[in-house]
């Protein structure tokens, strides 16, 4: 009996140990996440993850899915089916946004509150134990500090934006979750919100950005899942998505021979004398062997220029391709 | 973050908006100015009766009736005011994104629809039984009538506005906050004329037309509650002085108190109306 207790205590204590040794939940966990609106497929099958102090971007055309994809994630809008688990907690227990700060990219707050009432509403709400010092320098951060005690009723767009990311931040969050945060900002704002979340990832704070401004996202981002018509068309690091390298070279007196060679190489385009040919990532002696070969073949090399794709083009070139496969399968399917 | 303090803080911040929103004071405002209006008209029926063209009794009637028209007034304010509080309160912060963030933080949906009726009931009820208060004073000391339960019928006009806030509430979690407040206050106008026709109805002997009364009193328990409380500002005698079963048809004087069932029902009402607007509210894709 003794013995059985003292051996249940063991392996509970393993048990325990082993727990607290495995690395913490994702901030964001998510999986097969479906919403239809009406006749609308809003969100098809969306599976996503953000780990902890990771800066994730969402990209996508209008009407991906992004906003609904958030706006499951926080409990905003049912999904018909999925699961979402925020900071290794089910988010159908309110309890799971305790740490969890969030921007809408519809903005509004109480116009009859100042902006430090609104920021204390918001602690009060999150539970959370945060001075009235904390909470003027979250406002100071934001670009609001001289402002602190005017009423929302009387900013403009951009000011209430900006008031939005205080929201978001005030409670010292564990996740930030910005959706279109430069909406309404001004180049300088927009170079603000950059700082805020590369200082939010310096500190371990993980982030979900939702943008637009593709730049943005390859300045900040870690991680990009692109979404589209509801599904994941295709996520992973920046290295990862834009491993792929161009080579752009000025010929002349090419021949079919020259031309078989560039097109053994990779996918080529042409426009005028330039051609462009997609590089795999990983061959370095790739492009002196192509010159070389070029040469011997007989075509002038007037230009070499290596260029790598920018998030914007592999985004377009996934979308494209997408789009294209659909009209192929309707296509046949007639 | 417990459920209570959540209901407490959205119910503070309700009360907030509605003194922040200017609407506190067109409430004082419109009191201030009825309450000095039937000041003046109860001293001219003070002056009549001083004049002995009016008997004690009929001084009583008048008093009665006056005080009750008065109140009429008051909570028809209190229904209007509530009415087209609850709706943009709650529909119209959803529709501009107020909503999105608050429910983005550790909250039950559930917690600030009860925060939001509790700051409304709070609002309204303080509204009517200070006013209603005002107005009995004032009676009192122009004709020197107190009305036989004001306390009874005070918490009754609270109650009318509860039950008429709550319906607002639930319409809001469905359709636009114009539409809420609009279909509140006309059904709230339609049970009192329906309470109106069945009161003419009983004194006709049509059982037909009584029963107009008797169920919409049932399907929203406004006009039974405000008959209630009229029963409890107006004297005794009054009814015997405007010839007994015949006041029924009267819409400003009420023939029989509330029946303790009823009173159940009104509460049952609520209660059931507000969980449909909780399951609403819950279900809805912010």
């Amino acid at each position: 009996m003794t013995a059985g207790l003292a051996g249940r205590d063991a392996a509970l204590d393993a048990a325990s140990r082993l727990v607290a040794g495995l690395p913490p939940a994702p901030a964001v966990w998510c999986s097969g996440l479906r919403k239809r609106y009406g006749k609308r497929q809003a969100v098809a099958d969306v599976s996503l993850e953000v780990g902890r102090g990771e800066v994730v971007g969402l990209l996508g055309p209008n009407g991906a899915g992004k906003t609904s994809v958030i706006k499951m994630l926080l409990g905003l809008v049912h999904p018909d089916a999925g699961e979402v688990m925020l900071l290794g907690q089910p988010a159908a227990d309110p309890a799971a946004r305790a740490r969890v700060g969030y921007l809408p990219e519809l903005f509004r707050y109480q116009p009859w509150l100042s902006a430090t009432e609104v920021l204390a509403l918001h602690v009060r709400l999150s539970g959370t134990d945060v001075t009235p010092a904390q909470r003027r320098d979250v406002l100071a951060l934001v670009g609001l500090g001289d402002r602190a005690g005017d009423r929302v009723g009387g900013f403009s767009k951009g000011m209430q934006q900006r008031l939005g990311l205080a929201v978001a931040l005030v409670a010292r969050p564990e996740l930030v979750v910005l959706d279109e945060p430069t909406s309404a900002l001004d180049p300088l704002g927009r170079a603000d919100v950059r700082d805020i979340v590369l200082d939010l990832k310096a500190r371990g704070v993980a982030v979900l950005l939702n943008s637009h401004l593709i730049g943005e996202v390859e300045r900040v981002c870690d991680r990009v899942v692109i979404l589209d018509r509801g599904r994941v068309a295709a996520s992973g690091t920046l290295a990862e998505l834009l491993g792929q390298r161009e080579l752009k070279l000025q010929l002349t007196g090419v021949s079919a021979a020259a031309r078989e060679r560039l097109a053994a190489t990779g996918p080529v385009e042409r426009e005028g004398d330039w051609f462009t040919v997609a590089l795999a990532a990983d061959e370095d002696t790739a492009v002196p062997a192509l010159v070389a070969d070029l040469v011997a073949l007989g075509a002038q090399v007037h230009a070499v220029e290596p260029a790598r794709i920018t998030l914007e083009e592999r985004l377009l070139g996934i979308l494209r391709s997408a789009s294209e496969a659909r009209s192929d399968t309707e296509g046949s399917s007639r | 973050m417990t459920t209570a303090r959540t209901v407490l803080t959205i119910a503070a911040l309700t009360l907030q908006e509605a003194s922040r929103r200017r609407v506190l004071l067109a409430l004082v405002a419109l009191t201030v100015v009825l309450i000095a209006l039937s000041a003046w008209g109860f001293s001219r029926v003070a002056a009549e009766s001083g004049d002995a063209t009016l008997t004690s009794g009929e001084a009583r009637l008048t008093a009665s009736i006056l005080l009750n028209l008065v109140m009429f007034g008051f909570s028809l304010i209190a229904a209007l005011g509530t009415a087209f509080l609850a709706g943009p309160t709650l529909s119209g912060e959803t529709e501009s994104g107020i909503a999105l963030s608050v429910l983005a933080r550790p909250i039950r949906r559930s917690a600030l629809l009860l925060g939001k009726w509790l700051g409304l009931v709070a609002f309204g009820s303080g509204f009517v039984v200070v006013a209603g208060l005002a107005q009995c004073l004032v009676v009192w000391a122009t004709v020197d009538y107190w009305p036989p339960q004001p306390a009874a019928a005070l918490a009754l006009l609270a109650g009318q506005t509860t039950v008429l806030l709550t319906l607002a509430l639930l319409l809001s979690t469905a359709v636009s906050p114009m539409a809420s407040g609009v279909v509140a206050v006309g059904l709230f106008g339609t049970t009192w004329i329906a309470g109106v026709v069945g009161g003419i109805g009983g004194s006709l002997g049509n059982e037909a037309v009584e029963r107009v009364g008797t169920v919409s009193r049932m399907l929203l328990p406004t006009d039974g509650l405000w008959r209630g409380a009229m029963h409890g500002f107006q004297d005794p005698s009054a009814l015997v002085q405007f010839g007994g079963a015949d006041s029924e048809a009267f819409p400003f004087l009420s023939a029989a108190p509330l029946t303790p069932g009823y009173l159940l029902w009104a509460v049952a009402w609520v209660v059931m109306v507000g969980g449909l607007a909780v399951t609403s509210f819950q279900r809805k894709d912010l």
